[in-house]
């Protein structure tokens, strides 16, 4: 309780100092707009279903790119660690096109797919995939070779060491490799809706960048902050959760 | 099978290595790890083996286990060769190796799951037996590192005796416990040897431990691994760590260990 009352305090701090700035007019209305307009333009968009509409766009080709990663990045990560020629090839190409920022394949992904769904798909997948390859490759290579010796020697092989001791021995790693892979692929799917402008779906991206063409600053910031927002839920919700049981579960809660 | 054939079923065997020699490859080159190694080892019979670090003891074990393969010579169970690993020989490892993700119980059951002939009533029965055995039935539901380094290694115990193995492999398996609790250990695991009369072979550096525990004691030297000694310990159980008996053996032992000790290097 103590936790949450300084988080309201600090955040109630940081508007009224956000408040003080504009009142004082440090800065003209056009770059800094006040906390009411903002809020007021929020409050727009909830009333006329633009947010709820515009999240929704966002979040569907969040999770389908997000997905799409997982369900090719685990199984990459498992080959990678333990078939070396593929940990030679594969896993450099993982480490290298890991460490490019994703928004980078956006250029790539309109010449190939042009403005169109599947260029935000592509970008999406690209920003998760890789690090999701190498955190579960990291995973399972940090796996303790005793629990595997141990699971043979209960007559454990194949799929079933794969499957019963292989993956549940890993998963705090693929958890956070999971983890991180969202958070890129939010990173890329904003870069992929500023840059990419299609008639499809309206997303958060796509408000965040008509804000900045029609100089309306409270729709900017509204906007960023709703970014802010599902970024913290997301993590609060789908992740925190996820770790903590972990933490407790294997016994390495600090 | 009933529950009360598979607690009850009589479970032995005997190992034999017959001349076994392995090698390793390390980044220093090719290096020597067990020597021209034979033992035979009775039914039911306790047999710890003890050496300094590095005498391949746990290569040894390894290779019973069917973990690992000699490069020469053979290694049989029942007048088998050994060619990989068998619920017929479960192993204890210096590290409880349980798994985390699993609480006690599931531990205990990861084995019995994989031995066909139960049903799932009867397996989870199984368990709590083994879980009982140890002492640990209150804890069946307890996460891993909610355990001690001691119940850690009863668990460890359990889970190794859940399938009814005819041999079990220790490895150093109180090496990293506390005095009180390897102790108390002690005295357990001559209470369910000596109601089981399953084969042990167990692994340790500490010559006293072996004394308490053997009913023979084999001893090894290092680089390469070769067998030095067979003491017969001829003591009546329960044995205490503590006693006059146990030290004078354990002294002997420690003398004729001493002299194989290329630089006198303790243990």
């Amino acid at each position: 309780m103590k936790r949450v009352l300084t988080a309201i305090f600090f955040f109630a701090l940081l508007i009224a100092a956000w408040h003080v700035v504009y009142v004082r007019k440090i800065w003209s209305p056009v770059l800094v707009p006040s906390p009411e307009s903002v809020g007021r333009y929020l409050w727009d968009i909830i009333i006329d279903g633009t947010l709820a509409s515009s999240v929704a766009v966002t979040l569907k080709r969040l999770l389908a790119g997000y997905l799409l990663g997982l369900v090719a990045g685990v199984p990459l990560g498992f080959l990678t660690a333990r078939v070396r020629p593929l940990r030679d090839t594969l896993g450099v190409l993982a480490l290298g096109l890991q460490g490019l920022p994703s928004v980078c394949w956006v250029p790539l992904a309109l010449l190939w797919f042009g403005q169109t769904e599947s260029a935000m798909l592509f970008v999406v997948v690209m920003g998760t995939l890789w690090s999701v390859v190498l955190a579960t490759e990291t995973g399972i290579r940090n796996v303790n070779p005793v629990y595997v010796r141990a699971a043979r020697t209960m007559g454990s092989e194949g799929i079933h060491t794969w499957v019963t001791v292989m993956l549940p021995a890993s998963l705090p790693f693929v958890v956070s490799g999971m983890k991180q892979g969202w958070a890129f692929a939010w990173r890329s799917l904003m870069a992929a809706e500023i840059y990419v402008t299609i008639l499809t779906g309206f997303g958060l991206g796509h408000l965040l960048h008509y804000g900045r063409e029609l100089n309306a600053m409270d729709q900017v910031v509204g906007i960023m902050l709703v970014i802010v927002l599902i970024g913290l839920l997301a993590d609060k919700t789908l992740f925190s959760p996820w770790e903590r049981f972990l933490h407790r579960r294997w016994g390495t809660e600090k | 099978m009933t529950v009360a054939q598979e607690l009850q079923s009589p479970a032995s065997a005997r190992l034999t290595l017959d001349q076994v020699s392995k090698w390793f490859d390390t980044a220093r080159g090719r290096i020597q790890a067990l020597d021209d190694v034979s033992l035979q080892i009775a039914e039911g019979e306790f047999v710890c083996l003890v050496g300094p670090s590095g005498c391949g003891k746990s290569t040894l074990l390894n290779m019973i286990a069917g973990l690992e393969r000699p490069e020469q010579g053979r290694v049989l169970a029942a007048g088998q060769p050994v060619k990989g690993p068998s619920r017929e020989r479960m192993m204890m490892f210096q590290e409880s190796a349980l798994f985390p993700w699993l609480d006690a119980f599931g531990n205990v059951m990861f084995g019995l799951k994989r031995k066909p002939g139960l049903t799932d009533k009867e397996r989870r029965e199984v368990a709590n037996h083994y879980l009982r055995l140890v002492g640990l039935e209150k804890f069946a539901q307890a996460a891993v590192h909610e355990l001690s380094g001691g119940m850690k290694q009863r668990v460890a115990l359990a889970r190794a005796l859940a399938p009814n193995p005819r041999v079990l492999l220790m490895d150093e398996p109180f090496a990293a416990l506390d005095a009180m609790t390897r102790e108390q250990l002690y005295g357990d695991l001559q209470r369910i040897w000596t109601q089981r009369h399953v084969t042990i072979l167990f692994v340790t550096h500490n010559v006293r431990e072996a004394v308490c525990l053997g009913d023979r004691v084999v001893l090894f030297s290092p680089h390469p691994g070769r067998i030095r000694g067979d003491f017969r310990i001829e003591l009546p159980r329960p044995r205490d760590i503590n006693s006059v008996e146990v030290a004078s053996y354990a002294t002997r032992i420690t003398r004729a260990l001493k002299e194989y000790m290329e630089f006198g290097a303790g243990i």
